[in-house]
């Protein structure tokens, strides 16, 4: 059965935890995810895009800078004839004079003849009669009008690239070279720098490095491209490739076409280190989001557990009503039956009273003779005594049932606490309880319901002699005046009320007595009973030093007792 | 020892002999009725009776409108009202509406005695009242 009901309840609070979450959570993920995924290809969008507007601008600037070396180199050719370009002197002329214009950019100068053999040469080397008829570079740019060749180490044994033209003077072809330094021309591709892992080089046909690349990249590293990026690119010829490489890392490759296709350029770049920005405000949002989930996760539960706790206690109080209302008319009818009883029991015992009156009525004029006249007498007399006990005892009981009469009068406290202390005396004595009274008879009285005094004081006195049972001990009844107060107080030597239960003694239903014993309504009944009489209660109290019950009742100003009492 | 003429109604008949007997002996001239109604017959019948002894509690009429009764046709008779605990209010009440007295159920013979002796004394002082009204309602109208 209790197990039963905590099924139900605990049911109960599940259902409700779970609705609160599903409504809470549902939109939450919804609009979350919806934003999330905006966000998300949105900022790639932007990424994507402004790294092939990077990579375009880079394109331009390396292919101007090609094509302005170029112009240079050919303008050389149109200034100046064969003849005088085979003077070594003009030679180292030109090549100075373009080093002052164009800084160090070019190395140096060659003029090569028909066979591939260096006739002029002005630079540091001494390359002068060089053959370069097996040179890749010069095979290459035989049948072209100019021509800009791969970086290679050559001769020199220093990464360069030459810009050759070709010309040609009296029917005999002959060749313009310019060495361009390797390093000035790096810089224009490695500048391109962006984040941690993201860096521009150059790449020939043949994906031979024509810039230095990276510092610290690992040269092993394979790419395997899984997926094309289709981007409204800036410029034409930028293609965007998702990578996955053999370090395991994700890659993302910009790469644009070079020298009409000779070269590529081209911009790598970690995934993680491009969408740095994205991911973490990504992992700041998921972060949000599951704490944000937690706490409406904890938030539910924990309402929902407070939520059913509470019900739980509001059916517990209204069950212990109803069986309180039960318990309430069984008492009232009990009261009732032995109303009924007592009266019914009266008469016979008031018969009986009266019949040995009349017997001992009888012997008085003529049983004096008997020899059994005294003991007849003390029987008779006995008789006599043990009904007017009986009588006792139904008046008792008759005042006890009779209805609460709530009507207003004079009470003398002292009085009424004497009255009622008999009647808990009983008890008392079999509990070991001492009593100790301390009774100003002098006090006035007080106007309040005598029925209702009574129940108070009975009420506390009971309770003081239940909290004494175990190891007997005193209670103790002051009453007495003071100023325009009348103050009560009862105290017992018991275990005393521990603080956590003080705050909470007034309340209807708290009990520390076990289940069927108390119901929890004494106390909260006096305190009721109490106020309404414009008095105020309360208790001091702690373990082990018994308990004392302060009342204060207001007594009727003397003056006016008498236009009071009129009034009614 | 005392001379009274005294009704004496309860429905307990137990109750109602042995009391007329105890007052019988103590020179009382006892007349019984064990309802309302047997008491206003035999108020009619004997007219003597100084105090009537009446039950609360009774089945039929109960006892304060027995009371009620009495005063309405016989005013100057005494009435003690007689009663169990539960019926203390209506004997207090029945006080307020002329009764002599009232005593709980059972109650001590000496106690009953004194109050009948102050309720025929009562009695006799109001008859002899009436009787002078009367003497004084006479000569006034002779004179």
């Amino acid at each position: 059965m209790q197990t039963e009901a905590k099924k139900t309840y605990d049911k109960l609070s599940r259902k409700i935890a779970l609705t609160v979450i599903t409504v809470s959570l549902a939109p939450l993920i919804l609009v979350g995810g919806l934003i999330f995924d905006q966000f998300r290809s949105i900022y790639r969008a932007k990424v994507y895009a402004h790294l092939a507007e990077v990579v375009d601008k880079q394109n331009d600037n390396v292919n101007n800078f090609l094509s302005e070396k170029l112009a240079e180199v050919q303008y050389l050719t149109r200034v100046f004839t064969y003849e005088e370009l085979s003077d070594p002197q003009t030679l180292e002329q030109a090549l100075k004079g373009m080093q002052q214009q164009y800084g160090r950019i070019f190395v140096d100068l060659g003029i090569i003849d028909e066979n591939g053999s260096q006739v002029a040469y002005a630079g540091p080397f001494d390359l002068l009669g060089a053959d370069y008829s097996k040179a890749d570079w010069y095979i290459n740019s035989r049948n072209k009008k100019t021509c800009i060749s791969d970086v290679f180490m050559g001769l020199r044994q220093a990464p360069h690239f030459i810009i050759t033209i070709n010309n040609s003077s009296a029917g005999k072809p002959w060749t313009l070279r310019a060495t361009i330094d390797f390093l000035a021309f790096s810089n224009l591709v490695e500048n391109v720098h962006i984040g941690e892992t993201g860096y521009a080089y150059i790449l020939n046909k043949e994906g031979v490095f024509q810039t230095r690349p990276q510092v610290g990249r690992n040269s092993d590293l394979v790419l395997t491209p899984y997926e094309d990026i289709q981007q409204p690119t800036p410029g034409e010829g930028v293609s965007i490739q998702l990578s996955k490489g053999s370090d395991g890392e994700k890659y993302v490759t910009v790469s644009s076409l070079l020298k009409n296709g000779d070269w590529k350029l081209v911009y790598q770049q970690n995934m993680s280190d491009a969408f740095s920005a994205m991911i973490r405000s990504e992992f700041i949002t998921l972060v949000i989001f599951l704490s944000g989930g937690l706490a409406i996760i904890a938030m539910a539960l924990y309402l929902s557990r407070k939520l059913v706790t509470h019900i739980e206690f509001i059916d517990d109080e209204n069950e212990m009503m109803n069986r309180q209302m039960v318990e309430t008319g069984k008492l009232a009818s009990i009261g009732e039956l032995a109303a009924g009883i007592a009266h019914e029991i009266n008469n016979p015992v008031a018969i009986m009273i009266e019949e040995a009156g009349w017997v001992s009525d009888l012997l008085e004029d003529e049983g004096k003779e008997m020899s059994s006249y005294t003991e007849i007498t003390r029987a008779l007399e006995q008789v006599r005594t043990q009904g007017g006990r009986c009588k006792d005892i139904t008046h008792k009981l008759l005042s006890f049932a009779r209805k609460t009469d709530s009507r207003v009068v004079d009470v003398f406290l002292p009085e009424l606490i004497e009255e009622v202390l008999e009647i808990s005396i009983q008890q008392a004595r079999y509990a070991q309880v001492n009593l100790s009274l301390d009774l100003d008879r002098s006090m006035g009285p007080v106007r309040a319901s005598v029925s209702e005094l009574q129940q108070v004081f009975l009420n506390l006195f009971n309770n003081a002699v239940q909290a004494m049972e175990a190891e007997g001990g005193t209670l103790s009844v002051s009453c007495r005046a003071e100023g325009d107060e009348a103050y009560v107080s009862v105290a017992d030597t018991g275990p005393g009320i521990p603080a956590a239960n003080l705050s909470r003694i007034f309340d209807p239903f708290f009990t520390t007595k076990p289940v069927g014993k108390g119901s929890g309504l004494g106390l909260s009944i006096c305190f009721g009973l109490i106020h309404q009489m414009g008095g105020e209660i309360d208790v001091e109290s702690g373990v082990g030093q018994g308990a004392r019950f302060n009342i204060r009742l207001p007594l009727p100003p003397t003056g006016t007792e008498h236009d009071v009492e009129k009034e009614e | 020892m005392m001379d009274a003429t005294i009704l004496f109604v309860d429905d307990e008949v137990g109750f109602v002999d042995a009391m007329s007997k105890r007052l019988a002996r103590r020179n009382m001239t006892i007349h019984t009725a064990y309802d309302g109604d047997q008491a206003m017959k035999s108020l009619g019948e004997h007219p003597g009776i100084e105090v009537v002894i009446l039950d609360m509690k009774m089945p039929g009429k109960d006892g304060l409108e027995v009371l009620r009764d009495i005063k309405r046709d016989h005013p100057i008779v005494e009435v003690i009202m007689l009663t169990g605990h539960a019926t203390v209010e209506s004997a207090i009440e029945g006080m307020q509406n002329g009764a002599f007295d009232y005593l709980m159920k059972p109650c001590n013979i000496d106690d009953l005695t004194e109050k009948i002796r102050m309720a025929v004394k009562l009695y006799h002082d109001h008859e002899d009242e009436e009787v002078q009204a009367r003497i004084d309602d006479i000569t006034h109208r002779m004179a």
